[in-house]
C-alpha cells in the first residue's frame, strides 16, 4: 500500500458546506497535509478559513508563499493567487486565470501530481464548472489516488461530472463517505497488504 | 530515468543555456510556475519537447524574447489590496513626514499601476514634491507602458472602488482623461519617477532608500533567491527604512527575519531595525 504524503481537494459552488462535512470527521492528529483550492471571489474577504475552522479539529490557514507543507495542517489557497505545490513547499502566483478561476484547481492538482506522484490523494467535490478535471487526469496519470464526489450527492454536479468524463477515479463517493475514506487511506495502521500487523 | 526527472533535466539545461547565451538567469525561479510557462512555449512554438525549445531559443533571439515575455508575469492593478494602501497612509506616511527627502524603490513595478497609486497617495498627503520614486523591472516593455501611463478604461470602475477603500481623498476620475486609447493618467504623477531596467537576480543596489516596495515578485523565486534579494533590499534600506511585501508574502522564514519589526504584520509592512 502506498504511503500517502499529501491530500489536495478542489471545489467550487457549494464547496464550503462540503468541506465542513469532510473536516468534521478528520481527527486533530491527521498526519497528512491537506491543500484546498476552493473558488472564491477575487477581492473576497479572507474570512473563509475562520468560518471553516469551526468545523475542523485541524488548524486551517490561508497559504503563505514558500510555506513548508506540514502534517496536521489544512492550507487554503488564497483568493486571487494560484497555489502551486513545489516539493515540500507551497508557492503562489498571480498569473492569469485558468478556466476562469484563480485559484485554479487544475494548477494546484497538476503541480501536486508532479511533486508527489503516487503518494498523492486528489479529491474533486461539488462545483458548477469544469475546473479540476484536467488536473485530476494528471494525478491519475502519475499514479496518484483519485476520488470524485458522487454527482448525485453534490450540491452542483457539473464539476464532478466533468472530472468523471475525463478520469475513471479510484472511488466515487458521497460526501459522508469521503472523510472516513481519507482517514482510512492515511492511517498507517490500516491497509497493510495482507492485513497482518 | 522517470519522465519527471527527465523533464527536470530538460528544464535545467534550457535555463542553463538561456543564462549562458543571453545572461538572463531564471535558474532559481520557482519551478512549478516556470514549468507551466515553459510548456506553454513548447505548445505555442509548436515544438515537440523542452529540448527542442532549447534548440530554437538558443539559435533564435526572437524565440528567446517570446520566452522572456512568457516567463515574466505582469499581472498588476491600481490600489491592489486597498487595505495595504490604507495602512501606508495611516502608518507609514507619518514616518515619512520626518524626512526632508524621500527615496522610494518600487521593485518589479510591471506596467506601473503601483507607481501611479503610490504617487497619488503621496500627492494627497503633500509629500510627493520631496519624493523620488525609482520604478524598476526586468522587462523593458512593461516599463515603456508604465511610462506611457495609459490604462484600460474598463478597469477604472474597479480601480475607483479600490481607491475609495484605500482612503483616497479626491474623485479618482480627476487623475485621468478618458480617450479612445484608454484612460491617460496625469503626467505630473510621474514627474518624480525614474523608470529603469533592473534585474533583482544579477544587478546591484543603486541607492539608499526610505521605502522599498516589492510585491508579488519574489513569489516567483525559490527560497535561496528570495534570500539573495532580501539581502539586496536590506543593504539598500536606510536604518528604520520601510520594506513592504505582497499580501501573502512574509518576512518570516527568510534569512532577514530578525532585521525587521512589523509596522503592520497583516499588510506585510516592516521596518528595518538592524
Ligand atoms: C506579478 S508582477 C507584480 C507587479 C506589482 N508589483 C504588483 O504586485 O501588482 C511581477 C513583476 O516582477 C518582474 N520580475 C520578474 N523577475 C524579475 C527580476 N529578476 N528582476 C526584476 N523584476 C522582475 C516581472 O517582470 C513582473 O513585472
Amino acid at each position: 500500500m502506498a504511503n500517502y504524503s499529501l491530500v489536495v481537494i478542489g471545489c467550487s459552488w457549494g464547496g464550503f458546506h462540503s468541506l465542513r462535512e469532510i473536516f468534521n470527521v478528520l481527527p486533530g492528529d491527521f498526519a497528512v497535509p491537506i491543500v484546498v483550492a476552493q473558488h472564491r471571489l477575487a477581492q473576497g474577504p479572507d474570512g473563509l478559513h475562520t468560518s471553516l475552522q469551526s468545523a475542523s479539529r485541524i488548524p486551517i490557514a490561508d497559504v503563505m508563499d514558500k510555506e513548508p507543507l506540514l502534517g496536521g495542517a489544512i492550507y487554503l489557497a488564497p483568493s486571487d493567487y494560484h497555489t502551486i505545490v513545489e516539493g515540500k513547499y507551497l508557492a503562489l502566483s498571480t498569473e492569469e486565470v485558468v478556466q476562469f478561476a484563480r485559484p485554479s484547481i487544475d494548477v494546484l492538482f497538476e503541480s501536486a501530481a508532479n511533486s508527489y506522484g503516487n503518494t498523492l490523494i486528489a479529491v474533486i467535490l461539488t462545483g458548477a464548472n469544469e475546473d479540476g478535471a484536467e488536473g485530476l487526469r494528471r494525478v491519475k496519470e502519475l499514479g496518484g489516488y483519485t476520488i470524485v464526489q458522487d454527482p448525485k450527492s453534490a450540491i452542483r454536479r457539473e464539476m464532478p461530472e466533468a472530472a468523471l468524463a475525463k478520469v475513471r477515479p479510484d472511488r466515487v463517493l458521497t460526501i459522508e463517505q469521503i472523510g472516513p475514506h481519507l482517514v482510512e487511506l492515511c492511517s498507517s495502521k490500516v491497509g497493510g497488504d495482507d492485513g497482518r500487523p | 530515468m522517470r519522465t519527471e526527472d527527465l523533464e527536470q533535466l530538460e528544464i535545467d539545461l534550457l535555463l542553463e543555456g538561456v543564462y549562458r547565451r543571453y545572461g538572463y538567469d531564471f535558474r532559481q525561479y520557482a519551478r512549478g510556475s516556470l514549468r507551466r510557462r515553459i510548456y506553454k512555449r513548447v505548445l505555442d512554438e509548436r515544438v515537440a519537447s523542452i529540448s527542442s525549445l532549447q534548440e530554437r531559443v538558443l539559435r533564435d533571439p526572437q524565440a528567446m524574447e517570446r520566452l522572456v515575455l512568457e516567463l515574466s508575469i505582469n499581472v498588476t492593478a491600481m490600489f491592489r489590496d486597498p487595505t495595504f494602501y490604507l495602512a501606508l497612509r495611516t502608518k507609514v506616511v507619518p514616518l515619512l513626514r520626518t524626512y526632508p527627502f524621500i527615496r522610494v524603490w518600487n521593485a518589479g513595478c510591471s506596467t506601473g499601476e503601483e507607481v501611479y497609486s503610490l504617487a497619488m497617495l503621496l500627492q494627497e498627503e503633500g509629500l510627493y514634491d520631496r519624493t523620488r520614486i525609482y520604478a524598476t523591472d526586468i522587462n523593458e516593455r512593461v516599463l515603456q507602458r508604465a511610462e506611457e501611463g495609459v490604462f484600460p478604461l474598463d478597469k477604472m470602475r474597479g480601480y475607483t472602488e479600490n481607491y475609495i477603500k484605500a482612503g483616497g481623498r479626491k474623485a479618482f476620475s480627476e487623475y485621468y482623461k478618458a480617450g479612445p486609447r484608454g484612460a491617460t493618467f496625469k503626467r505630473d504623477l510621474i514627474e518624480n519617477v525614474v523608470f529603469a531596467q533592473h534585474n533583482l537576480v544579477s544587478d546591484r543596489s543603486f541607492n539608499e532608500f526610505n521605502v522599498i516596495m516589492c510585491r508579488n515578485v519574489m513569489i516567483y523565486f525559490d527560497k535561496a533567491l528570495q534570500n539573495h534579494v532580501h539581502d539586496l533590499f536590506h543593504r539598500s534600506l536606510i536604518n528604520f527604512g520601510v520594506l513592504t511585501l505582497g499580501r501573502k508574502e512574509s518576512i518570516k522564514f527568510t534569512s532577514h527575519e530578525n532585521c525587521y519589526e512589523a509596522i503592520d504584520g497583516l499588510e506585510r509592512i516592516y521596518k528595518k531595525v538592524k
